[in-house]
Parts: C-alpha cells; sequence; structure tokens
C-alpha cells in the first residue's frame, strides 16, 4: 500500500517535471516581428494597413529607410507625438530598423480611395501643383521627389498613396510650421515653406483621391535624379 | 563600550583607506576610466546631463519640477563650459556636498543627497573618465524657476530638512555582497529619488526612504521598495530580481515608463555580480509583515457592474497575450495574477498602462522586447476602470476598484 502511493507519487512528480520542462519551451509568444509590433496595430492595423482614424497613417510598403527614419525621430523626439514619442524612447537602432523592414515588407491592398468632400476645382489646383509644380512660387511637382506614380523611391522618399486627405494636410502643415523637420537639407520644410493654406488642403484632397497603381512598391533608389539636395535621401 | 566601538570602526576605516590607497597606485589610468566609465552608468548620470540628438554628457536637457524648469550642465571637460578647469577635489565635494567649487549651493534635482554616499575613490574614478570624454563647448542655459524658488538661498533650508552628509558605511554585520548591494541602491544608483514619497518641500524624510510614492510632473508611481504589496521584492527569486534590473523583464513583471529609462540607461551595464548585489540588498529591506489592504471607496453595487463588465472587456482584449487566467506567458506577456504593481493601493500605474501600452526597455539580455499596445482610443474612461477593477480583483488579486473618474485624469497624464 506504502509502495504504491510512493510510486504514484513519483509518477505525478515526473509528470510535473515533464510538464514544467514543456511550458518552458512552448508558452511563450511567438517568435515573430507580427508578436513584437502588436503595439502598433490599434493604431496602424494589423499589417499597418492603418485604421479607420484619418490622422494614423498607413506604414505598409514604405520603404524602409523612410519609416526608420521615421521611427528615428520620434525615439529622440524630433518629431512630437507623445504617444509614439513614449512607445520608442527606449527601443535600440537595430530593433527600430527591423520594425521598419517589417512593415516595409507587408503589402495590404490599399484601400479604395474615400469621395473627396472639396469642390472640382479644388481637386484640379491639387492636381496642377501635385503632377507640375509651380515654378513661380519655387513649388516642385509632388511627383518629381516622390515618382510619377506617387508610390515613392528606396530608401529613404515614402509613397503618397493610401494617405487620408486629413492625415496628408495635417503633416503638411506641421511642415509648415516647423513642427516637423527632418535631416539638413530639410527638402520638405523647404517645399511646405512655399505653401498656401488653400494649396495644402488641395494638393491633401487630391492625393487622398488617387487609385491603386498597378504595381505600389517603390521604385529602386536612383531611379530618377532628385530636383535638389535632401538629408533623408542619400545619393 | 562606546570608546572601544569608535576604535574599531576607526581601525576598520583605515584598513579600508588603506586597502583603496593600494588599488589606486596599482590601478592603471585607462583602467580607471574604465571603471568611472561604468559607475558613472551606475549612477545613471547620462538620464540628466545628456539632452536629445545633444552631445553626450553636455547638459541642456530641461527637467521639469514642480517649482519651474531647470536645465542639466555640461559636464564635458571643456574648460570654457563644461567642468575643464575642475580638480578632482572639487568634483568630490559637488557629488558629496551638493556644493559647487566656488560654494553655490545645487539644486536638489541633482541627487547627491545619494551621491554623498560615494567613496572618494569612485568620485576619483567617475572624474577621470569625464575627463576623458570629448569636451564640447555649450554654455549651460539659466533655469527657469518661478518666485521664491528662483533664490538659491531656500536649497539652504532644503538642506537642513532632508540632506545628511556622509559617505557609505558599511554594516558589519551584514555580508560583503549586501553591502555592495546597499552603496549602489543608496549611493550611485539614487533609488530614492524616484521610489519615496515627496512632501511639499520636494524632499524625502528619511524614515519615509524607499517607501514609494508618486513621481511629480511624470504621473507614474514608484512603487515602495519595503513594502510586499508593492514593489517589495521579500517573496521574489534573486534571478528574477536580477533578470529585472538587468533585461527588463521577468517571471514576476516587467519594467515600464521612468523604470524602463533606469534600466536602460544604467541597470543592463551593471555586472551579473554588482546586479546580483543589489538583489540581496533589496530583497533583504521588503518588510516581512505588510499592512492590511485599504477598503475601496467605491459603493459595492457600482463596483460589482465594473468588475463584471471589466471581464467582458479584458476577455476581449487582454485574455489572448495575458491569459484567461491572467497567467500571461512570461517574461515577455507578464502576468497579471499575483502581479504586485497590478494590485498595490495607486492604481495610476495599471490605469497608465491600458491608456498608453508600452515597451519595456530594448537591453543586451532582451533586444527586442515585445509591446503593449495602447488603449486610450479603443476604450471609454468607463471601460478602461472597469477592465483594471477587473484585473486587481480577479483570480486572488487583492486590489481595489478604481473609478471613470480615475481613468479619465490620467489621459492628460504626461507620456514623455
Amino acid at each position: 500500500m506504502f509502495a504504491r502511493a510512493a510510486a504514484s507519487a513519483a509518477v505525478i512528480v515526473t509528470l510535473a517535471a515533464f510538464d514544467g520542462a514543456a511550458a518552458q519551451t512552448t508558452n511563450q509568444p511567438p517568435d515573430t516581428m507580427a508578436a513584437r509590433v502588436e503595439a502598433c496595430t490599434p493604431c496602424h492595423g494589423n499589417k499597418g494597413e492603418g485604421t479607420s482614424d484619418v490622422y494614423f497613417p498607413r506604414l505598409a510598403g514604405k520603404p524602409a529607410g523612410y519609416l526608420y527614419n521615421q521611427l528615428l525621430a520620434f525615439r529622440s523626439g524630433r518629431r512630437k507625438y507623445p504617444p509614439m514619442n513614449y512607445l520608442l524612447e527606449f527601443l535600440p537602432d537595430p530593433y527600430l530598423e527591423a520594425m521598419a523592414e517589417y512593415f516595409a515588407g507587408e503589402h495590404p491592398p490599399l484601400p479604395q480611395p474615400a469621395p473627396s468632400e472639396v469642390s472640382k476645382d479644388v481637386l484640379a489646383q491639387g492636381e496642377l501643383l501635385a503632377t507640375s509644380g509651380d515654378a513661380g512660387r519655387n513649388i516642385p511637382a509632388c511627383v518629381s521627389c516622390h515618382g510619377p506614380g506617387l508610390t515613392g523611391m528606396q530608401p529613404g522618399i515614402p509613397g503618397l498613396l493610401g494617405l487620408r486627405a486629413a492625415y496628408i494636410s495635417a503633416q503638411l502643415g506641421a511642415w509648415r510650421y516647423g513642427n516637423r523637420t527632418a535631416r539638413s537639407p530639410d527638402c520638405m520644410q523647404l517645399v511646405a515653406g512655399h505653401l498656401t493654406e488653400a494649396d495644402v488642403t488641395a494638393v491633401a484632397a487630391w492625393l487622398a483621391t488617387r487609385p491603386a497603381p498597378t504595381n505600389p512598391a517603390p521604385v529602386p533608389k536612383g531611379t530618377y535624379a532628385l530636383p535638389f539636395g535632401c538629408g533623408s535621401q542619400p545619393n | 563600550m562606546g570608546s572601544r566601538l569608535s576604535i574599531t570602526l576607526l581601525a576598520l576605516a583605515a584598513l579600508t583607506t588603506l586597502a583603496q590607497g593600494q588599488d589606486k597606485s596599482q590601478e592603471k589610468s585607462s583602467d580607471i576610466i574604465a571603471r568611472g566609465e561604468y559607475l558613472a552608468r551606475a549612477g545613471d548620470c547620462t538620464a540628466c546631463h545628456t539632452a536629445p540628438e545633444g552631445h553626450l554628457f553636455a547638459g541642456g536637457r530641461a527637467m521639469p519640477t514642480p517649482f519651474g524648469t531647470l536645465y542639466t550642465s555640461n559636464i564635458t571637460p571643456d574648460p570654457e563650459t563644461g567642468i575643464g578647469k575642475w580638480s578632482a577635489d572639487d568634483f568630490y565635494k559637488t557629488m558629496h556636498s551638493g556644493r559647487f567649487p566656488d560654494g553655490g549651493l545645487i539644486y536638489p534635482a541633482m541627487p547627491f543627497a545619494s551621491y554623498t554616499k560615494v567613496t572618494r575613490a569612485d568620485s576619483d574614478a567617475i572624474f577621470a573618465y569625464l575627463r576623458s570624454i570629448p569636451p564640447v563647448n555649450q554654455r549651460n542655459r539659466p533655469h527657469d524657476l518661478r518666485f521664491p524658488y528662483d533664490n538659491r538661498q531656500l536649497i539652504l533650508g532644503w538642506r537642513t530638512l532632508f540632506f545628511r552628509e556622509g559617505e557609505f558605511k558599511p554594516d558589519p554585520t551584514k555580508s560583503a555582497e549586501w553591502n555592495r548591494g546597499a552603496y549602489l541602491v543608496e549611493g550611485l544608483g539614487h533609488c530614492s529619488m524616484c521610489h519615496s514619497p515627496i512632501n511639499a518641500l520636494g524632499g524625502t524624510s528619511q524614515s519615509d526612504a524607499f517607501k514609494g510614492g508618486l513621481i511629480p510632473m511624470q504621473n507614474w508611481y514608484a512603487p515602495s521598495l519595503t513594502s510586499n504589496r508593492e514593489a517589495g521584492l521579500g517573496d521574489w527569486s534573486i534571478k528574477d530580481i536580477t533578470d529585472l534590473l538587468q533585461t527588463g523583464v521577468s517571471a514576476r513583471g516587467v519594467v515600464y515608463g521612468p523604470m524602463a529609462e533606469v534600466v536602460h540607461n544604467s541597470l543592463q551595464y551593471l555586472s551579473d555580480e554588482d546586479t546580483r548585489a543589489m538583489a540581496v540588498y533589496l530583497k533583504s529591506i521588503a518588510e516581512p509583515s505588510p499592512p492590511p489592504p485599504p477598503s475601496s471607496a467605491l459603493p459595492t453595487t457600482e463596483s460589482s457592474l465594473l468588475i463584471s463588465l471589466g471581464k467582458t472587456v479584458y476577455d476581449k482584449n487582454c485574455a489572448s497575450c495575458h491569459g484567461t487566467q491572467g497567467e500571461g506567458k512570461p517574461p515577455h506577456w507578464p502576468p497579471l495574477a499575483n502581479n504586485q504593481s497590478i494590485e498595490m493601493e495607486s492604481a495610476v500605474n495599471p490605469i497608465r498602462m491600458v491608456l498608453n501600452g508600452g515597451y519595456p526597455p530594448g537591453t543586451k539580455g532582451n533586444p527586442m522586447p515585445y509591446g503593449m499596445p495602447p488603449f486610450a482610443g479603443l476604450l471609454s474612461d468607463n471601460e478602461v476602470a472597469a477592465v483594471v477593477s477587473y484585473i486587481r480583483t480577479a483570480w486572488g488579486n487583492r486590489g481595489t476598484p478604481v473609478s471613470a473618474r480615475e481613468a479619465n485624469e490620467l489621459r492628460s497624464a504626461p507620456l514623455n
């Protein structure tokens, strides 16, 4: 009787030990980037496709160099948005690089453009500025840097598709007022400094109406020459 | 009896001095600089003396305080704007007495009440290291303090009330390891700067040391290191404590907020031996018998409704990582059941974690930490209060419910 009880106890102990060992190897979060960036998903979507909040941008498919620059700028506080500054404050460079690569490599479909809330005239003005610029006012066309298909260029120039007008307009406003800055020469600040509020509204509205191109990938580095120097895009 | 004790202590002090003297003469200057760099990490000098995107130790970082904004000073060896003209004596005097070389009083935002415990040899090593870094010519920015706090003479009053000058005295009844841990925690680590209640005069009384407190301006609660109901480590294993200090994550919990900064800048660089010594000391100062939990301020019907809503919110948003029984997947997805930081009297930290989410620091031991999503945009004040009330009371947790108002107030807490 006693011997049997002791034997059962031994079995139980062995089982418990076995369970413990199994728990140590399997009871862990998935060893993936997707699991590590879950903190990003309430605002940017599970694959970086964006969410219903028009002020939170799509991240998916943007060039990794651009995304990495933004992560660095949020971490240092150069780009100001307290919830982002807080999340990134104590994360090392290689990890931010891995996050940038992760979202750059995600390709959820671009959303259907929402119907625009502005008049046809305003949209036409936006299209003119985006595709031809205004040489008289020193405003280059968006397409001269962001690419003929507006899909951006590796490694540092972002595509402008899949963003909502509210986000684009808020960012252009931040560039204009100097709240958003980038490495010198700060090309976007130079460009935005020449825009009026009406220009911002028009460009943002027109960009938000663009349909998805057949190939939404950023073009390779050096595909075209930039009209002027840009600190975020090494030559 | 008293005189015999004094003589013994004197003899001990003489021996210690002798030992330090020998160490010093044998130590090469490159070794002293390396040791100084290590000690500067232990003191987390960079947290204040390096500005974001600024040069190492060139100062200029804004330090908001309840009395106005202080700007940290340039401690690079630049002769004009830094400490290039200082001697090792000047540096020791600053660390030890909280006075500039000219005798001027230093604002106690500089933790000289802790650094006074640092030995002369360690102070000299840190100074040697600071002399070895590149000088940066960057003038100190004047402080921006409100009247009457812009009058430095007020510091005299603060010093009388809260400052006890004097190097760390080892406790001969304790092990060398314990004493090393105590020296690091009470001295360079300056843990009491946050983990003690701050009174209206901006000071901590000796008897309240390590008893926890809300950090002014940051609105994070720095839990008590002596109460096992807060961050007291009495029933933690040494391994869990060293894991937490060195990597930022452990089987018992994870660091966020200001403590993530401390692990990121400072603790991850400490040797295994020093980390263990701190763990041994921290474990020993926890009180064995915690005070009884406070009763809830919320009426019972309201709290039971909250808690039942809280379970719904939890099962939908939290259980996928933290488990249906709050067991988590430690160390990366921390357990919430039997987690002191969830249960303690102040609910500030759990509410903030739900609102703001957060990443533990990226460290050598945990370079790619898992993050908690922010729920501020997804949950209402009532839902935040409900889910925090639920995790504070479920699975045997002995916390108390919180109100939607408490949740709402923390939506505007500063994030950096």
